[in-house]
């Protein structure tokens, strides 16, 4: 009797696994699927042509990988030094300490909507316009959405990824290693730079690529700080707006004229997306298996 | 200073004796003059640190303050009929671009709570029972490999569940349920629902995994069966774990917006159907905001918007900080 059950229970977890992996089989074997159909070196190369129907999507990743790039020029430095103060130089029990922990770990559960409207707020509207009014006279160049201020938006949402993870493996650091550096006369600097950030040199990738793959697939935030449908020239200039897969998705299904026409291209790009984010995301949980068989050995 | 108590070791103490403990041997290579020097610039990284420590404080807490005070002129202007009085009182409409607009966040409240609902209730049990097996009963080849297989669903950027959704699953569920509407509360529930269940499965797993073996071979060794053991050992066990993982899934489910601005059917009804096509905050938000004009009324209302979205899913994390501490001050004493 209790058996039986014993037996149903285990069969019924079973069953909640195997409908979660299908459901993750669906979606990435239709995406691939579909995707591989219409994918082609004139794809990843082209630009669009026809109102989306042909041509590539070339200026989408361009835009993309800019964009994401631009963001982890922003935030990894500063994410990293920020993980340092935290590990190496806070101190654990201060008031200080404890609340911008709390503060930041709540930045990294904060919708990415309202970094939305905090970019079109603050680096848009507030920022932007002072840099016009002091440097151009007033005339419209920081003051609208652009490439700049959806990097910078992007970057104040992936900080709190790279400084939890960054501080997490600077603290798996023995804290021998420091003391032995101390010991044998080495600077806190010296400390930090030669033996602490060696070690945990896997952590802080694992934290830059885990920002990046999120700056890839988020879409909300650059909803109005710079992303355009489409545009004739590639973006050469910070202030200018750029295309992006993310983005480029979004629209072309909402707003399409023609969606079963465009079904193809959506698709292939979908599926552009997903391989960015999964060799991404791969890359980083392949570093964190490694670290972890490393610090158990 | 003070006397160091039961603190049995502070880094930054060591660190300074450590460094006027320094021995005057020098290595071969250093040139002389070199500590003084060194310890100079040991200085000037340490306040470079930690003036950038500070900057980033400042920033976090510029985007606390600046998102509500974007919002906070609702509380004396009146432009266009925006106050924060009319966001909840009749008519119960969000019509804000109308002849005379109607800022009633009701609508989009109740729109929220009905598509979160509906996430939370079909990714719980599908999300715990995969916990509780891979963590109690995966044979440990299985394990190996389930756990990134879920974690890789976190990893598939909102927008692409939401295409998903919105080009073949909604045509499926419309099919097998017969909605008058394509897009609608039921849909965009389920969209959420795959965007949290890796997130539910993940710190769950992570807070059964954590519960000391020593629990599970008691409890085996008094004669319980493994589902006993699973059941009324390990999960009352990890059970603050759990209550994080729901309420930090929850957390999520409200402030995600690229799912539900694709598949909610972005209507603004004040209904309970399951069937009615929704609109909710973060979508409202999302379509709206590109074509406000800054500092108007709507404007400020939107960014009461996020305000609440903001403060809810602070709560909410919050929350699951502090049941993630208990579960650890439960299972090892202390947090």
């Amino acid at each position: 009797m209790s058996k039986s059950f014993d037996r149903t229970f285990v069969a019924l977890t079973l069953l909640a696994t195997v409908i979660i992996v299908a459901m993750l089989g669906i979606i990435l074997g239709n995406i691939v699927y579909e995707g591989t159909a219409r994918l082609s070196w004139e794809f990843l190369s082209a630009a669009p042509r026809d109102g989306m129907r042909a041509g590539g999507i070339f200026p989408a990743i361009y835009g993309t990988v800019l964009l994401v790039l631009l963001m982890s020029i922003a935030a990894v430095p500063f994410g990293v030094v920020v993980a340092i103060y935290f590990a190496e130089y806070a101190r654990t029990e201060s008031r200080l300490y404890r609340w911008t922990r709390m503060a930041i770990n709540n930045l990294a559960g904060v919708p990415s909507i309202v970094f939305g409207l905090f970019g079109l707020g603050f680096f848009i509207q507030t920022i932007g316009r002072g840099i016009d009014q002091a440097f151009y006279s007033g005339r419209l160049l920081y003051c609208q959405p652009s490439l700049i201020w959806a990097a910078m938006t992007m970057a104040l949402l992936t900080l709190p990824v790279v400084i939890i993870t960054v501080e997490e493996s600077l603290r798996s650091v023995p804290r021998d290693y420091r003391e032995a550096s101390l010991a044998l006369g080495a600077t806190r600097l010296q400390t930090i730079f030669k033996v602490v950030l060696p070690q945990a040199w896997s952590g802080v990738m694992t934290g830059a690529i885990l920002a990046i793959s999120r700056g890839a697939g988020e879409v909300a935030p650059v909803l109005f700080a710079g992303a355009a449908y489409f545009l004739p020239l590639l973006p050469t200039h910070p202030t200018h707006q750029f295309m992006h897969m993310g983005y480029h998705v979004y629209v072309l299904s909402t707003q399409s004229p023609d969606v079963e026409a465009s079904k193809p291209i959506l698709y292939s790009t979908v599926l552009v997306l997903l391989v960015l984010t999964f060799l991404l995301n791969v890359t980083a949980i392949i570093i964190r298996n490694r670290m972890r068989q490393w610090m158990n050995r | 200073m003070k006397p160091l108590g039961n603190r049995d070791f502070d880094s930054r103490r060591t660190g300074s004796s450590a460094d006027e403990a320094v021995p005057p041997v020098r290595k071969r290579h250093s040139a002389p003059g070199n500590l003084k020097w060194r310890r100079l610039l040991d200085r000037i990284a340490e306040k470079t640190i930690f003036s950038f420590a500070m900057a980033a404080i400042a920033i976090i807490v510029l985007i606390f303050v600046y998102v509500g005070r974007e919002a906070l002129p609702l509380l004396w202007e009146n432009s266009e009929g925006a106050t924060v009085a009319a966001t909840f009182s009749p008519p119960f409409t969000w019509q804000p671009v109308s002849g005379v607009p109607k800022y009633n966040v009701l609508p989009l409240l109740l729109g929220t709570f009905k598509v979160t609902l509906i996430a939370m209730l079909i990714a719980t049990p599908l999300a715990l029972a995969a916990a509780l097996f891979t963590a109690e009963f995966a044979p440990p080849a299985a394990r190996e490999w389930i756990k990134p297989a879920i974690e890789l669903l976190a990893g598939i950027p909102s927008v692409v569940i939401g295409f998903f959704v919105l080009i073949v699953l909604a045509s499926w569920l419309q099919a097998v349920f017969g909605f008058d509407f394509r897009l609608n509360a039921l849909t965009a529930g389920i969209g959420l629902g795959l965007a949290v269940i890796p997130i539910i499965y993940t710190i769950s797993e992570d807070a059964l995994t954590a519960v000391p073996r020593s629990y599970r071979e008691a409890s085996l060794a008094l004669g319980a069966s493994k589902t006993q053991t699973a059941v009324q050992v390990v999960f009352p066990a990890a059970m603050p774990g759990i209550a994080a993982a729901l309420v930090l899934g929850f957390g999520r489910a409200i402030g995600e917006t690229m799912i539900v601005l694709l598949v909610s059917g972005n209507a603004a009804t004040f209904s309970l159907s399951l069937a009615d096509p929704v609109r909710t905050m973060s979508a409202t938000v999302a379509s709206e905001l590109g074509e406000v004009v800054f500092g108007s009324g709507h404007y400020r209302i939107l960014f009461f918007i996020g305000t609440l979205l903001f403060l809810i899913t602070s709560v909410l994390n919050w929350l699951g900080d502090r049941f993630n501490r208990n579960l650890r001050a439960r299972l090892f004493g202390s947090a």
